[in-house]
């Protein structure tokens, strides 16, 4: 499935990478504990999270995540947004609930890691 | 090939930043993309916990044809029992860390997990030196077992 469908399921809006929204995923992964997210070893899946700080942008360039969707309007601030921006990660605010977008993106059949 | 980092404790604007400079030179020299993730994330890993635990620390890298070797020393609490820090989920990370997604206890673990070689030496009140080393030939991480 393409990013630019995702952000359509879960009202989202791109707010970095959006030359990057044809981009397909497989997986996904939802946490906010990063040390969690260190320890997948799939490939192409994108990161749902309730948590807005540095350490998620830099949790997702060392496990080569290319998509974090911010659950419930987080505000994402410019030195967050500049540091995907360098990585080449797009970033997605979205206004519902880490759970609801873990539902809408199951439904759609992307696929969870465990 | 070896460099030189050094980092501040409690600066975790700064987090990682070590693991990304690091990440770009594996990059640059071509390295098995599988082994590098590895050392990435054993590294940054070990790069949250000084940040997490110690008053400063130094990375150094040492990277040759054979393998990529990493020393981080700090200068903090240390651990009093290295095989309990070991435990999954044992964890005296302060509140400010779990605010960020870290202080649960899975940093070792999980840089155990992403290297051929960890080596872990501390004294109370003064610090703590990992030793990892990740083999860039898959003849040698054997031989290391």
């Amino acid at each position: 499935m393409t990013i630019k469908e995702i952000i359509g399921k879960v009202d989202g809006t791109a707010i970095c990478c959006e030359d990057k929204l044809s981009s397909t995923v497989e997986y996904a992964f939802a946490s906010d504990l990063m040390s969690d997210v260190l320890t997948l070893e799939k490939e192409n899946m994108l990161l749902i999270t309730g948590l807005a700080n540095l350490q998620v942008i830099r949790t997702a360039e060392m496990s080569d995540i290319f998509c974090i969707i911010f659950a419930r309007n987080k505000k994402i601030g410019g030195e967050i947004i500049s540091l995907a921006r360098e990585n080449n990660i797009i970033l997605i605010e979205s206004p519902h609930s880490v759970f609801h977008i873990s539902g809408e993106l199951y439904k759609a059949g992307i696929k969870s890691i465990y | 090939m070896q460099f030189r980092h050094k980092i501040a404790g409690g600066d975790f604007a700064k987090a990682g930043n070590v693991a990304s400079s690091v990440k770009k030179v594996l990059q640059q020299l071509n390295i098995d993309h599988v082994i590098s993730k590895r050392t990435v994330i054993a590294l940054y890993e070990g790069e949250v916990n000084v940040v997490a635990h110690a008053y400063s620390g130094i990375i150094e890298i040492e990277i040759d044809e054979e393998k990529i070797k990493i020393i981080i020393t700090d200068k903090g609490p240390g651990i009093a029992d290295i095989d309990q820090a070991m435990v999954e989920g044992f964890s005296t990370a302060t509140p400010q860390v779990r605010e960020m997604g870290f202080g649960a206890g899975m940093g070792l673990s999980n840089m155990k997990k992403n290297s051929d070689f960890m080596k872990i030496s501390s004294i109370v009140e003064e610090g703590t030196v990992v030793e990892l080393i990740n083999y860039l030939k898959p003849d040698a991480r054997q031989e290391s077992k």
